[in-house]
């Protein structure tokens, strides 16, 4: 039985323009549903009931009149708890800014309401977005709709289960690791992490400034495609934006693979991978050689040096980036502190979680001094290698393919106390990061036992719409996303 | 590399984060792993390559130095844990 809430964002934006269906009713449906499974998906910070039936009803008034804002008119999304939202608490699933309301909107945010969309709420992740399970949220951990026993992924696993399970159309999430692909691998549903500078970061909470990127998740590579062209814009209050045009990712989708050269990274296909996964992605690489492609043995020799350079760099632009965080102007402040300096450490030492702490420790010993030199600037240099990879490899070919994920979803409390295995779940993901690259995660199938695995797509810095292209050629064989979560 | 309690608590102290004596343990024995997993990046010979701060960026953007509107004090302060008037109040810093 199909209901209003199974629908894509495309499909529910031709029943809005059609006024088969109203954005009051839609929305209506995502909060029922949301009131339904979310007390055993956990994917909600905080429900927006009563704002984003606000916006329906404004955007029902716009269809009436026939001026709908964008194609998306009166489409409800969610948003990872990590993009300010004015007058809505944001909190970055973080202690440390407990009741913190934002007195404006970030850029995407911003660009969603211009659009029409009304906006659900707030959704959990990773405590500021550090982690790949959820599970140091600060407040609970999300569980995944394909097994509740198991993490969605993270750092931006609210987004992903919730988009999963249903409870949102789409949402956004932000990716610095792999925090948009891995959980959309892990749960049947598309994510797309821009080129960096392609989003705008004005006003999304920073965890490692060179590397973040605001995304979209959908259940579609169609889906997916729509909300990038609506947050894709060039905004001069983000320094590193890109002054580039709004790609039309939309014209030439269904254009599919012929012709393509696609690089199969023979690292990326090392041992550490789940036999399931591996073996569904040898099946998705014949697939798209039979559609069209021509695969090419490709090497990317720096990628084992990948996992040491991420962590240097993004925890020592974590420990630079997190010091705001002092109990001064907003969020939480420690009780009766006696002067400034304990203030500060016991504001920081409450505030913040086990993993964040790790980060910032481990970020602050590599900028300090006498370790600088041996840590972050080799790090930085270890980064050229890496993107001097890439730039060689996209001479010979179009994109690269390989799994998001080298593992399907693992259960909940698997691998909390130990970090270096939690960050073997980023390896195949965050050369993408450090090269500034576009990446997405498109669904390419099931293991035995009913868990979703993802493909993933490299691409030039902004092709984003080629990613999307290939995404659905191989999309359109499958349709993955009618499978819906068991929950 | 194994780091030392005195070196774990020197840089909670850089990093202004209060620790409990169970995390200065437990930090100095998972600090300790990750720098051990991250001196891999010694075996490469980097002396010859430029670092990259970031992928993309070219140079430094400059905008116009004009008057924009800013937020309004009462909404840059409305989250404040403390304020007096229209400033945010601090513990006395000067003994």
């Amino acid at each position: 039985m199909s209901s209003l809430t199974d629908l894509s964002m495309l499909e529910l934006a031709a029943k809005l323009a059609s006024r088969e269906v109203s954005s009051v009713e839609a929305t209506r449906a995502s909060l029922e549903r949301i009131a339904r499974v979310d007390p055993k998906v956990r994917a909600f910070l905080r429900v927006d009931e009563a704002g984003a039936l606000k916006a329906a009803e404004a955007s029902d008034a716009r269809r009436t009149a026939g001026s709908p804002l964008s194609a998306l008119d009166g489409v409800p999304v969610g948003l990872k708890d990590i993009f300010l939202t004015q007058g809505v608490e944001t909190t970055c699933a973080s202690r440390v800014l407990e009741g913190f309301v934002p007195p404006y909107d970030a850029t995407v945010v911003r660009l969603l309401k211009e659009a029409g969309l009304p906006l659900l709420g707030k959704l959990n992740m990773d405590e500021f977005a550090m982690g790949s399970s959820n599970e140091s949220s600060a407040y609970f951990p999300t569980h995944n709709p394909w097994d509740l026993t198991r993490t969605p992924g993270g750092s931006s696993g609210g987004s992903a289960a919730a988009v999963a399970a249903r409870e949102v159309f789409g949402a956004l999430g932000t990716d610095t690791g792999g925090s948009i692909r891995q959980p959309a691998a892990l749960t049947n549903t598309v994510g797309l992490k821009p080129t960096y500078g392609r989003v705008s970061r004005y006003g999304v909470i920073a965890f490692a400034s060179s590397l973040d990127q605001p995304g979209p998740m959908a259940r579609t590579v169609g889906d997916t495609a729509a909300l990038l062209q609506l947050i894709a814009r060039h905004d001069p209050l983000d320094s590193t934006s890109a002054d580039v045009e709004t790609p039309d990712c939309l014209t030439g989708l269904e254009d599919g693979v012929r012709g393509l050269k696609l690089g199969v990274p023979r690292e990326y296909f090392a041992e550490g991978m789940d036999p399931e996964v591996a073996g569904t992605l040898r099946a998705s690489l014949e697939e798209l050689e039979k559609l069209g492609a021509t695969l090419v043995d490709v090497s990317l020799p720096h990628t084992k040096y990948a996992l040491a350079t991420y962590y240097l760099l993004a925890s020592s632009e974590a420990s630079s980036n997190l010091a705001r965080y002092d109990g001064i102007r907003y969020g939480q402040r420690a009780k009766d502190a006696r002067g400034l300096k304990e203030l500060y450490t016991r504001t920081r030492g409450e505030g913040f979680g086990a993993e964040v702490k790790r980060r910032i420790m481990l970020g602050t010993y590599a900028l300090s001094a006498g370790y600088y030199d041996a840590y972050y600037l080799r790090a930085q240099k270890v980064r050229t290698l890496i993107r001097e990879d890439f730039t060689k490899v996209f001479q010979q070919v179009d994109a690269i393919v390989s799994p998001t994920s080298p593992v399907p979803a693992f259960k909940l409390g698997a691998k909390v106390d130990d970090p270096l295995s939690m960050y073997l779940m980023d390896v195949y993901t965050l050369p993408c990061n450090l090269a500034g690259l576009p990446g997405l995660s498109v669904p390419c199938g099931f293991t035995q036992g009913g868990l979703p695995i993802g493909m993933q797509l490299l691409g030039r810095p902004f092709d984003e719409a080629r990613l999307l292209r290939i995404a659905r050629a191989f999309e359109r064989e499958h349709d993955f996303f009618r499978r819906a979560a068991p929950v | 590399m194994a780091l030392t309690l005195e070196q774990v608590r020197h840089v909670a102290t850089l990093a202004r984060l209060s620790l409990t004596p169970q995390e200065e343990e437990r930090y100095a024995t998972q600090l300790s792993a990750v720098l051990d997993a991250v001196a891999e990046l010694e075996a490469l010979d980097v002396s010859q390559v430029e670092p990259t701060s970031h992928a993309t960026l070219a140079s430094s953007l400059l905008r116009e130095d004009v008057l924009r509107p800013s937020l309004p004090p009462e909404a840059g302060l409305a989250n404040a844990p403390a304020k007096v008037g229209s400033a945010f109040a601090v513990p006395k810093i000067l003994e």
